[in-house]
């Protein structure tokens, strides 16, 4: 399930076929040979898609935004090597600063409540069996469309001035409007669609918990551990590579949250500024203003900044996961 | 009771319980409850938005309607600018389709090579395929749109679907190679020693096992490609070849204002092939997603 490199490739021992006998070795040999040779024209035949499309459209592009960043290239007028000027003048530009503090400000609420939210309701869910199915399915099906331009438009409607939204909290006293024409909670409409989306990290979640071993809850019970303690000290560790997976997809996902907030908030994130994501950003440099060179090292920025993130992340986990089976506490 | 329920579960569900159970199970389905109607809220306010009528959308926040129009369907189909609606769900449909048939096979013959096949740089190839599982996509957006008008494809479906012929959905042959893991190597060996090639191999054995993958990659590939917003936002500029999320972010820009009963309506139709498909095959997809943790 986790997509760790050390678990990738499949062992090669038992490729090699079964091993020749003694008196026609050199003829198996030759035979073998030939198989391990139409393995590899079948394996490069296979590949040759793959190879095309990652040296074209993946390799490539990227060593070609990388020159980019460190030049002023602009789509109609060209542009010429300007060394780590992009780099130096992002650190001036006011949007800049915008675009990492909305960002970092939607990773940061997004991803907790929304993990944490699905795992609630997947340790509800897993209790019993009757109408699991049905909950599992209706819970999931948000995370199909929250994406989609319809459901921006949707929540666009559902926050706006006088809208649901409004109604529903000035029964409780609010009177700051609908969350969209409000800069300092407009982010929040973001928050709540992607925790709207709680479902698809709950399924995961599930499956985790199905795999707890029923034993040691009642071990755990036997020797007189409240509901909380064995929480914190059974389903947690239990849990912790799923968790570590959530974690780790659904931070990197956020980091590059697009559709919905170019939709609610548009290019300039209105309400002044306070949707303007990272990726809305390095959209409008590069396709509206045609300033390709700055936007390449603005996505440059993009591919640190989540690298280092994942990075971390791995590392923590080495001390934090626990890995049943595998001794390493 | 154990938190797990166990095959047993049933039995002891059967059993006439004692009130104390019975309080605990209306507990847990008034929480669920309570959970699906804030989940459901949106999408049941879409569904009424577009049969009340205009000035009550915004400002009445309750699910039922005083008067039920069917207006906003007729100026939906209408669609925007002359353009009727079916066409733009006839390009949504193409350049899903299109997707879905290049994920499949080009997905499922680069993870046959990865996982079952043994040739110098496989290890390399399938460490850059783990790689990009999560690397931004915007970084090699600037450069791909160079290269697409470079060859004077822009304003046309190719760049959208291109990349899905050549497996670059690092995720899917990621699944496909899982998931052949599972199918035991017995098989290619007795086809091998009954004299099948590669392909024979691929074509005949393998493709037919991976059903379950095919399935969910075709499935989570068109409601990706369907609901897909940033690559027709870059590549398509004439209306007649806009796909559904180009159309709704243009009604929304032009026409909203005057008519929102429409714009909830479309929002309607385009929404359902996806749910369709989803209810169709929830289970099958659940199980897919609790195996290979795709996201949704």
């Amino acid at each position: 399930m986790s997509a760790s490199p050390s678990t990738a490739a499949p062992s090669e021992a038992d490729e090699a076929g079964a091993p020749p006998t003694r008196g026609n070795r050199g003829a198996a040999k030759r035979r073998s040979s030939a198989i391990r040779g139409g393995e590899r024209f079948a394996g490069y035949t296979f590949m040759l898609p793959w190879i095309i499309g990652t040296a074209v459209f993946t390799i490539g592009p990227m060593v070609w935004s990388l020159y980019l960043s460190f030049t002023d290239y602009h789509l109609i007028r060209g542009g010429d090597w300007i060394g780590l000027d992009n780099y130096t003048a992002m650190f001036d530009d006011p949007m800049f600063a915008r675009a990492v503090r909305v960002t970092l400000m939607y990773v940061v609420f997004a991803v907790p409540i929304k993990l944490a939210a699905s795992l609630a309701v997947a340790m509800l869910l897993v209790q019993r069996r009757r109408g699991i199915g049905f909950y599992r399915a209706a819970f999931y099906m948000p995370s199909l469309i929250a994406m989609s331009v319809g459901i921006a438009i949707v929540w666009k409607a559902l926050f706006a001035n006088g809208g649901p939204q409004d109604q529903f909290m000035s029964w409780f006293g609010w009177e700051g409007g609908g969350f969209i024409g409000n800069p300092s909670v407009s982010i929040l409409m973001l928050v709540l669609l992607s925790v709207w989306t709680f479902g698809a990290p709950m399924v995961i979640f599930m499956a985790g918990l199905l795999q707890v071993p029923g034993e040691l809850y009642e071990a755990a019970e036997v020797d007189g551990a409240g509901k909380w303690h064995r929480f914190v000290k059974i389903t947690l560790p239990m849990l912790s590579p799923v968790i570590f997976f959530n974690v780790l997809m659904e931070t990197v996902g956020a980091f590059q949250l697009f559709g919905p907030a170019y939709i609610i908030g548009g290019e300039a994130g209105a309400p002044a500024w306070s949707t303007l994501f990272y990726t809305v950003r390095i959209y409008s440099l590069a396709f509206i203003d045609l300033r390709m060179g700055y936007a390449s090292a603005w996505a440059w920025v993009l591919v640190l900044a989540v690298g280092v993130v994942t990075l971390i992340m791995f590392r923590a986990a080495k001390s934090l996961v626990y890995y049943a089976g595998e001794d390493n506490r | 009771m154990s938190i797990t329920t166990t095959a047993d579960g049933r039995v002891v569900e059967r059993r006439k319980r004692p009130p104390r159970e019975r309080a605990k199970s209306a507990v847990w389905h008034l929480s669920l409850l309570a959970v699906l109607a804030i989940v459901l809220y949106p999408a049941l306010w879409v569904l009424i938005a577009s049969v009340k009528p205009n000035a009550e959308i915004i400002t009445d926040a309750s699910l039922i309607p005083s008067t039920i129009t069917w207006e906003h369907f007729a100026s939906a189909f209408d669609g925007l600018a002359g353009v009727p609606l079916w066409r733009f769900f006839w390009n949504s449909t193409l350049i899903a389709g299109l997707s879905v048939i290049g994920i499949v096979l080009s997905c499922s013959i680069t993870a046959y090579a990865l996982g079952r096949l043994s040739f110098p740089g496989r290890k390399a190839m399938f460490g850059i395929v783990i790689a990009t599982l999560l690397l931004p996509g915007q970084v090699m957006l600037i450069p791909q749109y160079l290269i697409f008008s470079e060859m004077e494809v822009v304003n046309t479906i190719f760049p959208l679907v291109v990349g899905k012929f050549l497996a670059l959905d690092a995720f899917f042959v990621f699944m496909y190679v899982q998931f052949l893991r599972g199918i035991p190597r017995e098989l290619d060996h007795a086809a091998k020693i009954d004299g099948a090639g590669h392909f024979r191999i691929f074509f005949s054995i393998m493709l037919p096992l991976l059903r379950p993958a095919i399935v969910t990659s075709a499935i989570f590939t068109f409601i990706w490609s369907w609901n897909d917003f940033l690559g027709p936002l870059i590549y398509l500029h004439e209306i007649e070849k806009f796909p559904l999320p180009r159309l709704l972010q243009s009604y929304e820009n032009t026409e909203a204002v005057s008519n929102y009963g429409g714009m909830m309506a479309m929002t309607l139709l385009s929404l359902i092939p996806v749910v369709l498909f989803f209810l169709v095959f929830q289970k099958f997809l659940i199980k897919g997603i609790a195996a290979s943790g795709i996201k949704g």
